[in-house]
């Protein structure tokens, strides 16, 4: 726990679990965000049900899963840091870090590339190719890039903040007793990671 | 921000030797961030107002009389859009729930001081798109301020600038909600429990609660229309499989929501002003409680009756029927409690109490002319008719509306260290009576006999009471005009108010300083009684 000397270099008003009841409270209205996503989602699947199944079978479930692991083992790293920082081992936790940055830029990356080969095979919204489609798989098409879209913008976010907490790290701003914002940016992180456990198979699973 | 640096002097005066705007728009003190929002509101407020002047002007006579149909159209769109979206949804919570809420808890401010900066600013960016897409080339959007599917697809005005404007409103309101309900589980005073709390703070926490479970509905709604115009995706589109219906599923779902949450807080101010001006304790206060959690649990579960002509099964339009009559009990609760506390109290008719009972008469008609609605039978009659419009309008303006003025003249002393004219806000008072009931009740009428909601044109039978309801908007533009002066010279040449609690309030704001200090309180206060104990106090004196 704090010693009187570190409580004394802080903010008077600090309140860790406050912090985290914050973040808590913000990761519902995230989870409401998707929600409506996987709501409508739900209801399109259960009108287009065949073509829906049809459609699935055009994702690689191969590169979803690869993406799964990654997401993962980089939820597990995430983890790992903020433990190695209540434990004082800053370098561990510097390198924990790093390495789920680095899994999710392999998310990203892999993401671009299976994006990239859809688009070149001219499956995106509105393209000619999607128009002759039946309207189930024009859904599922324009649900998936929405839908995975709006998970990748997500990783994006959270790849800014876990960047920003190494940041604080070398700086010292996080450290043993104070690494409240650690545990958030773990949080959030986590979330990325549950939202893509739903959207996996939604999507790549269902063929 | 150097927590240790105890400054005395008033939150309105330069801290430590900076002054200037910077101290103001970069400042984290939730009483600074609470005067942001009261500048800002009433600029987007006076927009709305004017647009709907102008709205009312084109309606004086049938035919075109000041501008033609798409013109109008706009109008209304952006008269809808920025009273709700800036002014009734973020009103009393970011105002006077920025201010007060710590201080009626007894704390120092509340529990993310920086986000609640960061709300603002977003609230100012969102505003300020929203007023950009009225003026940027294409024209100001044209759907109405619901964006309903297809016309909102189609239509060639900016529709995408309000979209943003209504999604980072959102996320700005999100936020604040996070930052209240995080401020009230953990910030209140020594011995203020739950049920120790002012009822306004109850309102302020079931409406956070509100903002958090429904506006990322609306968000990713809107989200979804921003892409299906952008990339034509398909989801609301019928020739592509999509269902326009349940664009209006995914909206009601938030928006009927929202109305509770643009509400609560008024009700959550006419809690505070009564037991204070009928010097008695709130009547029911357990029940007050309870019925707002319970208006925020009922409310989330009506959004159709908004449908009831748009297709759906008969046990569905049933079901959403029935819990809109349940709704009505816990709001009714209210009513009956806040009536009941004037029973023998010692009643004196100053400013604020002139605005609360002026909320609950609106209210009353407002809330009953809901029920009207929600019967489904007659809906299918007034469905879409100056019914609904009257009934809104008495609601959000008649109670919100009031509330708000209430709230503004209940707290003005103590936001200010002045004191606005009392005869002047009687004035203006009465005038709005007035004023707001030639506006708005010949709606009811008209929307009775069948005249339709958002139409340019009309028949001339509808002449006369589109008329009285035009002189009506004139009126309640004098009402506001004379309260708003009178507020101006009461800041500006009022008489000083020094003392702590010139009302006779008993919540813990009436302890703090007049004006507050930058932290509020030297000491943080401890809470022993309940917070409207005004039979204790009168014994107290007397003993003394």
């Amino acid at each position: 726990m704090a010693t009187e000397n570190a409580i004394a270099h802080h903010d008077e008003h600090r309140d860790d679990e406050g912090s985290r009841i914050g973040m808590w409270l913000f990761l519902v209205t995230e989870l409401l965000l998707f929600g409506g996503m996987f709501f409508v989602f739900a209801v399109y699947k259960y009108v287009h049900y065949d073509a829906f199944h049809l459609a699935s079978k055009e994702l690689s479930a191969l590169v979803g899963t690869i993406n799964t692991i990654v997401l993962l083992t980089s939820s597990l790293t995430i983890a790992l840091s903020i433990k190695a920082m209540e434990d004082g081992r800053k370098t561990l936790s510097l390198v924990l870090q790093s390495t789920t940055l680095v899994f999710a830029l392999v998310f990203l990356v892999n993401k671009y590339f299976e994006w990239s080969a859809k688009i070149s095979h001219g499956t995106y919204p509105g393209s000619e190719e999607m128009m002759s489609r039946p309207n189930g798989e024009i859904l599922f098409f324009g649900l998936y890039y929405v839908m995975t879209g709006l998970h990748a913008l997500h990783v994006i976010v959270g790849l800014i903040i876990i960047a920003v907490m190494i940041l604080f790290t070398v700086r010292g701003s996080i450290d043993r007793d104070r690494h409240v914002h650690l545990v958030n940016a773990g949080l959030y992180w986590h979330l990325v990671d549950v939202i893509w456990i739903f959207l996996f198979p939604l999507f790549y699973l269902i063929a | 921000m150097d927590a240790t640096t105890h400054t005395n002097g008033s939150y309105l005066s330069k801290t430590g030797g900076k002054g200037g705007i910077r101290s103001w728009i970069f400042s984290t003190d939730h009483k600074r961030i609470g005067l942001l929002y009261f500048a800002s509101l009433a600029v987007f407020f006076s927009v709305g107002v004017v647009f709907g002047l102008l709205m009312r002007l084109e309606l004086i006579a049938p035919g075109p009389t000041i501008t033609d149909a798409q013109t109008y159209n706009s109008f209304f769109t952006v008269h809808g859009v920025i009273m709700i979206f800036l002014f009734v949804v973020p009103g009393l919570p970011a105002i006077f729930g920025n201010f007060f809420l710590p201080l009626m808890i007894g704390a120092k401010d509340v529990a993310f001081p920086r986000l609640n900066l960061l709300s603002w600013w977003l609230y100012l960016a969102g505003g300020l798109i929203a007023l950009a897409s009225v003026v940027m080339p294409g024209g100001a959007a044209d759907t109405g301020w619901t964006f309903y599917i297809p016309y909102s697809v189609r239509s060639n005005t900016n529709v995408i600038p309000a979209l943003i404007a209504a999604f980072i409103l959102g996320f700005s309101s999100i936020l604040t909600g996070v930052n209240f309900i995080t401020t009230v589980h953990r910030m209140r005073a020594p011995g203020q429990t739950f049920f120790k709390m002012p009822l306004f703070v109850w309102a302020l926490y079931s409406t956070g609660w509100i903002q958090l479970l429904a506006t990322p509905i609306i968000g990713i709604t809107l989200v979804m229309v921003g892409v299906e115009r952008l990339l034509s995706v398909g989801i609301f589109d019928p020739s592509l499989g999509g269902d326009p219906v349940l664009y209006q599923h995914l909206f009601w779902i938030y928006s009927h929501p929202a109305v509770y949450i643009m509400i609560l807080p008024a009700m959550g101010v006419i809690s505070e002003v009564i037991p204070v001006f009928a010097r008695r304790t709130i009547f029911g206060y357990n029940f007050i409680a309870y019925s707002s959690l319970a208006i925020a649990i009922f409310g989330s579960l009506v959004w159709a009756h908004h449908m009831f002509t748009a297709g759906m099964s008969g046990v569905a339009a049933i079901a959403f029927s029935a819990f809109t009559f349940l709704v009505a009990i816990p709001s009714a609760v209210k009513v009956f409690n806040w009536v009941a506390t004037l029973y023998k109290g010692s009643i004196t008719l100053e400013p604020p109490m002139l605005f609360a009972l002026g909320f609950i008469f609106h209210f009353l008609i407002g809330g009953f002319t809901g029920l009207v609605q929600g019967a489904l039978s007659v809906n299918l009659h007034i469905h879409d008719t100056y019914f609904i419009v009257g009934h809104f309008h008495y609601v959000m303006f008649g109670g919100m509306g009031f509330g708000f003025l209430a709230a503004t003249h209940f707290w003005f002393p103590k936001m200010f260290g002045k004191m606005y004219n009392h005869k002047r806000a009687a004035v203006g008072f009465w005038t709005l009576v007035v004023g707001f009931n030639t506006l708005y009740f010949p709606m009811f009428v008209m929307g009775w006999l069948g005249m339709p909601r958002r139409y340019y044109d009309y028949l001339p039978e509808f002449h006369t009471y589109h008329f009285i309801s035009t002189v009506g908007s004139w009126i309640v533009a004098l009402a506001l005009l004379i309260i708003l002066v009178n507020l101006i010279l009461g800041l500006a040449k009022g008489e000083r108010v020094r003392e702590k609690n010139p009302w006779g309030g008993e919540t813990l704001e009436w302890r703090a300083d007049t004006p507050p200090i930058h932290e509020n309180w030297e000491e943080i206060p401890v809470v022993t009684g309940g917070p409207y104990d005004y039979k204790r106090n009168d014994e107290n004196e007397s003993t003394t």
